[in-house]
């Protein structure tokens, strides 16, 4: 797909918002993809957390950002979200703060709280047409808890709650909940995945997500490396692994249709993916599990297979050409 | 200035119009939703020049409400007991922000049994939350609490949320006579809102961040705990200062017939109008009775409940509330409010419960307890108020429900 504002490396501003030396874990995906994030969103926002492990971005008393903060609890940072901007609105209105003072106002929520408790809050606001941005970090678990199973945990993953035991050899029995479609649903004013391995394709996304009006709606993969049991150095490398096998698409939704951002021109062998993390160890070792295996790798044929077949405009080779 | 007759339900929303509030974040629920049909008739209408928006909870609304707070608007909300106690989280995390907002509380008595008349075992479930309250009796004064409201929570040496509670039912849906004070008047008692710090693109925040360890924890907490000490000091300024402007005056508590009373009953919010109409007929009897109103109910006024309570023949606290388990929740606070050397008998009575009326009679028995009480001394236990014909009203219904046997299975 054709990119229109960061065409290139170069094209990423060197300013950063987000301060080093922060309390996070060493190679956190969700951090990098949050400054990339922030370098495109420029200086003027204000974050509204929900309970995650970004949450420990903030402690008494500093914070990384130049910007503004709030935590507010693991339910509710879209309604957050909605008190701020409402209150931005009015003031500015009533002229008891200048324009110029106004900010974007952005939620940054886990996995966990994005797909379960945070749901209604989340659906709610794009239902009202908030103008704000949402970013979900995606880890697949509750990985400030420990790692433990959530409902964006894939389909043979192990974690603390779903732990590989002789009766439960796959570790996580659920599918992945699609929380694409779930958001899709709603109609948001701008949707799409990014990773942090493809920082240009996550910038121009949120380029592109500045001239909609609206909710604007981001979920980021994000290699959380005690939890998946990668090295901290090969975060990049994973989430990059991720997206060549096609289990991370990257799309976006462009008049109401999925567009596919990056589409390999090799699709890599899902195994090539799962084979460096120790959350799917128990599937080649000690002996391979071929079902789940050929089960995850099938999962990914007919994701892109039916990608293939949707209308003009959907589908990954029309993207390409575009 | 004019007069109207106004539901509590509709002086609250007037009391929001007048505070020119910026933002009001509402979710509906009975007896409260009539206070959002009003703001909303006039937020459409341009009357009142703020936002409205009705959101997917009260954890929802209570969030909104506090970060619209943070970003320094001037905020109202209201709920009720399921509702109140469904975004409780946030009651706790957003007086943590010290942000100063009021929330406006129609009691209801909680679920289970589900139930829609007032009792005030949803407002005090808040009472340890960092929220300030003052609880209301009449209509009039649930107007004056929300302007004064405002002025204690964005008092500097406060900065702490307050609720306003009134009764559902017997208050909500009680039309009185109200003085409806001019916009010109309430702008000289409560100017508009400065905050001392909001999210801005000049200004970068960090609000709600984590503390790790007990040290940067209980300093947050004091300091909570000491600006809502200070309330009572501001409270009693601004009440002052409203009594000034308006020419009605409110105390932390309320004495009625106190003076030469020997046995005091302590009541609450609406049926304090019913108590005080039995103090004025025992004190025809020639009883040296009177009545406390606790108004100020966080910040505690220890001092001045001392001070009004000691020294007489006996006390009877009546609590429209039931901590299972242990009895009046008012009652337990009272007693500790109590100094050893001066406290009087204490006796403990549970009534009103899910708006479950008084009748005369309990408070000729209430009398006769407290006689008692002077010479036997207090008790902890609580006396349960229910009558005979009560007990029979819920068998009839259940031998009806049996079909004509009697109310007990076979």
């Amino acid at each position: 797909m054709r990119r229109e504002v960061y065409k290139g490396i170069k094209d990423i501003p060197r300013q950063e918002y987000l301060a080093g030396g922060t309390g996070l874990c060493g190679g956190c995906g969700g951090l990098l993809a949050l400054r990339l994030l922030h370098k495109a969103l420029g200086p003027n926002v204000v974050f509204v957390n929900a309970a995650g492990c970004l949450t420990l971005l903030a402690v008494f008393p500093f914070t990384p950002f130049h910007s503004s903060w709030l935590y507010t609890a693991m339910a509710s940072a879209p309604a957050g979200a909605q008190g701020i901007r409402d209150a931005l609105d009015m003031l500015i209105a009533k002229g008891r703060l200048s324009a110029a003072d106004d900010l974007k106002v952005v939620v940054v929520t886990g996995d966990g709280a994005a797909n379960g408790i945070g749901l209604q809050a989340t659906l709610a606001a794009i239902h009202r047409r908030l103008e704000f941005y949402y970013f979900c970090y995606d880890n697949e678990a509750f990985a400030n808890t420990g790692f433990q199973f959530s409902p964006a945990s894939p389909f043979g993953s192990q974690t603390g709650t779903t732990p590989v035991t002789p009766s439960t050899p796959g570790g996580t029995a659920l599918h992945k909940q699609d929380l694409f479609k779930l958001w899709h649903a709603q109609a948001p004013a701008f949707l799409a995945t990014v990773s942090p391995a493809y920082p240009l394709d996550l910038m121009d996304k949120v380029a592109r997500a500045g001239r909609a009006t609206g909710p604007k709606m981001f979920i980021s993969l994000a290699a959380c490396p005690p939890g998946w049991g990668v090295e901290p150095s090969d975060t990049v490398e994973v989430a990059k692994l991720a997206v060549e096998t096609g289990v991370w698409p990257l799309k976006e939704v462009q008049d109401g249709h999925v567009v596919h951002t990056v589409i390999p021109t090799h699709f890599r062998p899902v195994e090539d993916y799962l084979q460096g993390q120790a959350r799917y160890r128990h599937l080649f070792e000690p002996v391979r599990q071929e079902d789940i295996l050929s089960q995850l790798q099938h999962d990914v044929d007919r994701y892109w297979a039916e990608a293939e077949a949707a209308p003009a405009g959907a589908s990954p080779r029309a993207a390409a050409q575009a | 200035m004019t007069r109207e007759l106004l539901t509590g339900n509709a002086a609250a929303a007037w009391g929001a119009r007048l505070a020119e509030v910026d933002y009001l974040p509402v979710y509906p629920i009975t007896p409260q939703t009539e206070v959002i049909e009003t703001l909303a008739q006039w937020t459409a209408s341009g009357a009142m020049k703020a936002r409205l928006v009705t959101m997917d909870s009260e954890h929802s609304m209570l969030t909104a409400a506090g970060a619209a707070a943070a970003t320094g608007a001037r905020v109202f909300t209201a709920s009720s007991s399921q509702g109140l106690v469904y975004g409780f989280e946030m009651l706790y995390t957003i007086a943590g922000w010290r942000v100063p907002l009021v929330l406006l509380n129609v009691s209801r008595a909680l679920s289970a049994p589900i139930t829609l008349e007032p009792d005030h075992n949803d407002i005090l479930a808040a009472r340890d939350s960092g929220f300030l309250q003052i609880h209301a009796e009449s209509c009039q004064e649930v107007l004056d609490c929300v302007l004064m409201a405002y002025r204690l929570a964005e008092h500097p040496d406060v900065h702490l949320p307050v609720m306003v509670n009134l009764d559902g039912f017997y208050l909500s849906f009680t039309r009185e006579p109200v003085e409806l004070p001019a916009l010109e008047e309430v702008r000289a008692f409560l100017p508009e809102y400065r905050p001392l710090h909001g999210f801005s693109a000049s200004h970068g925040m960090a609000q709600g961040v984590a503390v790790l360890g007990g040290a940067g924890y209980s300093f947050f907490k004091y300091q909570m705990h000491r600006a809502a000490e200070a309330a009572l000091t501001a409270h009693d300024a601004i009440a002052g200062e409203f009594c000034r402007h308006f020419g009605r005056c409110y105390g932390a508590v309320e004495g009625f017939r106190l003076d030469d009373a020997e046995w005091v009953i302590v009541m609450s919010n609406s049926f304090s109008t019913v108590g005080k109409a039995e103090v004025t007929r025992l004190r025809a009897r020639g009883e040296k009775v009177g009545l406390l109103r606790l108004r100020l109910i966080r910040p505690f006024p220890n001092q001045e409940i001392e001070w009004l309570l000691g020294n007489r023949r006996a006390v009877a606290v009546i609590d429209q509330n039931i901590s299972i388990g242990k009895g009046g929740i008012l009652f337990t606070e009272i007693a500790s409010a109590l100094r050893r050397r001066t406290a009087p008998p204490l006796l403990s009575f549970i009534g009103g419960l899910g708006g479950r009326r008084f009748r005369s009679e309990e408070f000729d028995a209430i009398l006769t307890a407290l006689h008692a009480a002077a010479d036997e001394g207090g008790s902890a236990e609580p006396t349960l108020l229910y009558s005979e014909s009560e007990y029979q009203q819920v068998m009839e219904m259940l031998r009806i429900a049996h079909g004509g046997t009697d109310g007990s299975r076979a």
